[in-house]
C-alpha cells in the first residue's frame, strides 16, 4: 500500500482559500468602482479599462511561456494588476484624426498606447524581472502610473473630450480635476462635495467615486481579504493634516475643502486598493499603521506645498520603498518572549 | 461567563460529527501483538523476557534504568514469539516483544492501591512502575513531569480536555464515559499538589462534556472528605485551535506564558491529557498498568467511524479492517490529529501509548492544492498563536539562513501548523520550519 498513499508533512487539510480566490474577491470589490467609471465617463472608460486588463494578462502570459513555459495567469493576480490601472487612468476612446477639429494621429494613438504601455511596465518591468508574484517591491498598477504621468504628462492629467454620460454638472467634462483646482487657487467651482462623494467629477476612471470605493473596501473587510489599519490611519492622517491646513489658512476653516481632500482626489482608491497590496505593504499591525501613517503624511505634505496637485501614488511608492525597513522594525514579541 | 482563550489561532472544520455521538467500543485483539519498547520521550526499554516465554495480561515485559523513560507491560497472555525491529508508528523500526495471543487473558495479580495514603514518592514510583505518560501525543514519562524540581510552588494542575484537533473525539467521549475516573485521577495529583488548583479545560464545541464534568465535580466535591476536592473545577474554553497547545493552554486559564525555552513548571503549571488521568486512576484504584487506550477512527474513508477502547500493541490495520477503513481508497492514512498527526506509509503498524487516532482521508478533506509563491498576504503571521512570523521562517528555512530563522525567534514555533492552515499559496511552511528547527536542534547537541 505504501504506493498509495501520500506521505507529506503536516498539518494534513488546509483551508480553502487559495491566491486565485483573494485576487478574485478583489475584483468584486472594485466592481462598484468600475461600473461608477463607465456610467460617468461612457464607454471611452470601458475601452481603456479593457485594454489594460487584457493587455496586463496577455504581457504576464506571454512573458511567463516565453521564458518558462508555464503561466501563473489562473491566479488573477495579473487581471487584477492591469484592472487597477485602467482604474487610475483617464477615459480615452481613440478618434481618427481630423484636421478640421484638431484631431491629430497622436490622439488616436495614445488611448491605444497608454493602457498597453503602462501595462507592460507594469508586468514586465516591475513585476516579472523582480522575480513574479510576491517580488515585486513596488506596486505595479501605481509604478505604472508613475511611469505614465512621467511619459505622457498632458494625456495622463487633462480629461478632455469626454462626454459624461450623466453629471450634475457640466464643468467636469473640460475642467481640471478638483486637486487641480485646488492647486491652483484653492476655490473649487463646479462640483459641490457630494458630487465628489458619488463621483460625478472628473478624474481618474476608478477614482471619482468615494462611496463606490468604500462599499469595496467594506466588502474586502468583511472578506477578510484586507484589514481596516491601512485604509483607515491613511484617510485618517489625510484628513488630520487637511483640517489643520484648513485651520490655519488664510480664508478660514473650510469644511468643504476637507471633504474635497477627502473625496476628489485619488485618496480613496489609494488607501482601500493600492496602499492595501499584499506583497508592498507591512505584515504586521504596527507596521501596517506605520506605512499609513507615513502614506497620508506624505501625500497630504504633496498636495499642500508640493508642485503636483496629487500625492497618492507617490506616497504610496515612496513607502512601498519604506517596507522592507518597517518590517525589520516591527518584528512581533514572540510569545514567551521577555517583555 | 466569560470564555477562556488564547490570542490569534485557526478555526479549521471540527469533523468531529463522525465519532462525537459514538460511544466507546471495547475491542480485542484477535491475532499477535506488538509490544513497542519505545512508546515514550526518552531511553527505549530493554526487554525483560525472552522469546519462548509466557506472559500474562499486566506483567512488566520491558523497563530502563535510563531516568528518563517507562516500562512496559503485556496487554494480552501468550507465549512470546520474537523480539524483533519492526516498523513503529514514527516511522523508523525499533525493537518489539510481539507475542502470541492464546485469547485467554490471564492476568498477573493486580492490586489497588490507595494513593491517599501514600506519599508524593511512592505514588511517583507507582505511575513510573504502571508505565504511564503523556498520552496526547508527546509521551513524555508522566512520573517525570509530575516531579518538577519547583512542586511546592506548582499553583495549577490542567487538565487538558480541549481537544482542538479536527476529527480527534476519544478525549471528548472518556470525559462523557469516565467522567467518575477523570475526576478521580486528578485528584490523586492533587493530593500531591495540595496547594494547587486542579482546572479541567474543555472546549465549548463540548457543552455534554462540560455539563457531565462539572456536575462529577460538583458531586466529587460533596461526598468526598479529601481536602483537595473543594481545589477542583471545570473551564469552558474558546473552541479555536490551538486551545490544547500546553503553552496556549495555560495561558487561555491562566493568563501567563511560559518563556522561551521554558516548561510550564516555570510559571507553575502542569498540564495532563485527558486519558492519562484516567491512566492513573487505573493505576491506583484497579492496580493495572497502562495496557490500553481509547483511539478515535475517522475520515470519510472508514464506514464505521468511531471511539475504539483498544490494547496496546495491536495492529493499526486489524483496527482499521475493524472499524471498515478504506485503506486503498484513502488519500492519506494519518497517526494522530489531521493538523500535527504524522502520515502513514504503512498501517502494519501497532497502536502504542501515544496513538490518539487513525484518520482516513478523502481528497476532497484536504485541499491540498500546489504550492505556489508567498504573495505576503500575511494570514500566517495574523493566525500564529506564538505570534511569529511564519512567512519569513519559511523563507530563512529555505534559504538555510539558519541566523535570522534564530533570531526571528524560529526555535518558539511550535509547529501546530495554523500557517500552513491558512496559507492561500498552499505552502509548506511548517515543512520547511520543521525542517530547519530539527537540524538547528541537532547542530546544538553536538
Amino acid at each position: 500500500m505504501s504506493d498509495l498513499n501520500i506521505v507529506s508533512s503536516s498539518p494534513h487539510i488546509r483551508s480553502k482559500d487559495t491566491t486565485s480566490n483573494l485576487m478574485r474577491d478583489v475584483v468584486i470589490a472594485l466592481i462598484p468602482a468600475t461600473l461608477v467609471g463607465f456610467y460617468v465617463f461612457g464607454l471611452a472608460a470601458v475601452f481603456t479599462v479593457l485594454l489594460s486588463t487584457l493587455s496586463a494578462v496577455f504581457f504576464e502570459w506571454i512573458y511567463q511561456k516565453t521564458l518558462t513555459g508555464k503561466t501563473s495567469i489562473h491566479d488573477h493576480s495579473a487581471a487584477v494588476t492591469g484592472l487597477l490601472l485602467g482604474l487610475n487612468l483617464p477615459a480615452a476612446l481613440p478618434m481618427l484624426p481630423d484636421a478640421a477639429k484638431e484631431i491629430t494621429m497622436v490622439n488616436f494613438l495614445l488611448p491605444f498606447a497608454v493602457p498597453i504601455l503602462g501595462s507592460a511596465f507594469a508586468i514586465i518591468v516591475v513585476k516579472q524581472l523582480f522575480g513574479g508574484i510576491g517580488n515585486n517591491f513596488m506596486n505595479p498598477a501605481l509604478a505604472a502610473r508613475a511611469f505614465l504621468i512621467v511619459s505622457f504628462a498632458d494625456h495622463m492629467t487633462t480629461w478632455k473630450n469626454i462626454e459624461p454620460v450623466f453629471s450634475s454638472s457640466v464643468d467636469v467634462v473640460s475642467g481640471a480635476t478638483i486637486m487641480g483646482m485646488i492647486k491652483n487657487g484653492g476655490l473649487v467651482i463646479g462640483p459641490s462635495v457630494l458630487d465628489a462623494f458619488v463621483g460625478t467629477i472628473g478624474g481618474s476612471i476608478g477614482e471619482i467615486s468615494a462611496l463606490a470605493i468604500i462599499i469595496g473596501g467594506i466588502y474586502l473587510i468583511v472578506r477578510k481579504v484586507i484589514t481596516y489599519h491601512i485604509p483607515v490611519y491613511f484617510i485618517g492622517t489625510v484628513a488630520i493634516f487637511m483640517v489643520l491646513a484648513s485651520l490655519f489658512s488664510s480664508n478660514g476653516f473650510d469644511p468643504s475643502f476637507i471633504g474635497y481632500q477627502l473625496f476628489g482626489g485619488g485618496l480613496m482608491l489609494g488607501a482601500v486598493f493600492m496602499a492595501t497590496d499584499y506583497v508592498t505593504s507591512p505584515m504586521t499591525t504596527t507596521g501596517k499603521i506605520i506605512f499609513a501613517v507615513g502614506c497620508g503624511i506624505i501625500t497630504s505634505l504633496i498636495r499642500l506645498v508640493g508642485a503636483y496637485p496629487e500625492g497618492v501614488s507617490f506616497a504610496i511608492i515612496i513607502m512601498n520603498l519604506a517596507v522592507p525597513l518597517i518590517n525589520r522594525y516591527t518584528i512581533p514579541r514572540c510569545f514567551g518572549e521577555e517583555k | 461567563m466569560s470564555k477562556f482563550t488564547f490570542k490569534k489561532g485557526i478555526h479549521p472544520k471540527h469533523a468531529k460529527s463522525f465519532t462525537k455521538d459514538r460511544k466507546i467500543e471495547y475491542i480485542l485483539p484477535k491475532g499477535d501483538i506488538t509490544i513497542m519498547l519505545q512508546q515514550h520521550i526518552g531511553a527505549p526499554c530493554k526487554p525483560l523476557v525472552k522469546p519462548g516465554d509466557l506472559v500474562l495480561v499486566g506483567q512488566k515485559i520491558g523497563d530502563s534504568d535510563a531516568f528518563v523513560s517507562a516500562p512496559v507491560h503485556s496487554s494480552v497472555s501468550g507465549k512470546v514469539k520474537k523480539i524483533a525491529d519492526v516498523l513503529h508508528p514514527s516511522g523508523s523500526k525499533m525493537q518489539g516483544i510481539i507475542i502470541e495471543n492464546d485469547g485467554e487473558y490471564n492476568e498477573i495479580e493486580m492490586v489497588p492501591k490507595d494513593p491517599y495514603i501514600m506519599n508524593k514518592d511512592e505514588i511517583l514510583a507507582s505511575i513510573r512502575e504502571a508505565g504511564i505518560v503523556g498520552m496526547g501525543g508527546a509521551g513524555f514519562p508522566t512520573f517525570i513531569k509530575l516531579n518538577p524540581p519547583n512542586s511546592d510552588e506548582i499553583d495549577h494542575i490542567i487538565i487538558n480536555g480541549a481537544e482542538c484537533e479536527p476529527y480527534l473525539t476519544s478525549d471528548h467521549r472518556v470525559m462523557l464515559e469516565e467522567t467518575d475516573r477523570v475526576v478521580l485521577g486528578l485528584s490523586v495529583i492533587l493530593h500531591m499538589f495540595p496547594k494547587a488548583k486542579g482546572v479541567i479545560g474543555i472546549e465549548d464545541n463540548k457543552p455534554d462534556a462540560i455539563e457531565a464534568m462539572e456536575k462529577a465535580v460538583a458531586k466529587f466535591q460533596q461526598e468526598s472528605d479529601l481536602e483537595i476536592a473543594k481545589n477542583m473545577s471545570v473551564a469552558t474554553l474558546a473552541t479555536k485551535y490551538p486551545q490544547g497547545a500546553e503553552k496556549q493552554l495555560i495561558y487561555s486559564i491562566t493568563k501567563r506564558e511560559v518563556p522561551s525555552g521554558k516548561l510550564p513548571a516555570d510559571v507553575q503549571c502542569i498540564v495532563q491529557n485527558i486519558d492519562t488521568v484516567v491512566a492513573i486512576h487505573r493505576a491506583f484504584f484497579r492496580g493495572r498498568p497502562l495496557m490500553r487506550r481509547v483511539v478515535t477512527l475517522s475520515g470519510e474513508n472508514v464506514t464505521n467511524p468511531g471511539n475504539y477502547k483498544c490494547k496496546l500493541g495491536v495492529s493499526y490495520r486489524e483496527l482499521i479492517e475493524h472499524a471498515g477503513g478504506k485503506i486503498e481508497e484513502s488519500k492519506k492514512i494519518i497517526s494522530g490529529g489531521p493538523m500535527m498527526g504524522m502520515a502513514l506509509f504503512s498501517v502494519d503498524l501497532p497502536i502504542i501509548k501515544t496513538s490518539s487516532s487513525i484518520l482516513l482521508l478523502s481528497e476532497n478533506e484536504m485541499h491540498m492544492g500546489e504550492e505556489n509563491p508567498c504573495i505576503r498576504c500575511g494570514k500566517c503571521v495574523e493566525t500564529c498563536p506564538m505570534n511569529l512570523l511564519p512567512l519569513d521562517l519559511d523563507k530563512f528555512a529555505r534559504n538555510d539562513a539558519k541566523d535570522q530563522f534564530e533570531q526571528y525567534n524560529g526555535m518558539n514555533c511550535i509547529e501546530c501548523g495554523s500557517c500552513s492552515f491558512v496559507c492561500p499559496s498552499k505552502r509548506h511552511i511548517i515543512q520547511a520550519i520543521r525542517t530547519t528547527r530539527r537540524t538547528i536542534m541537532a547542530e546544538r547537541r553536538k
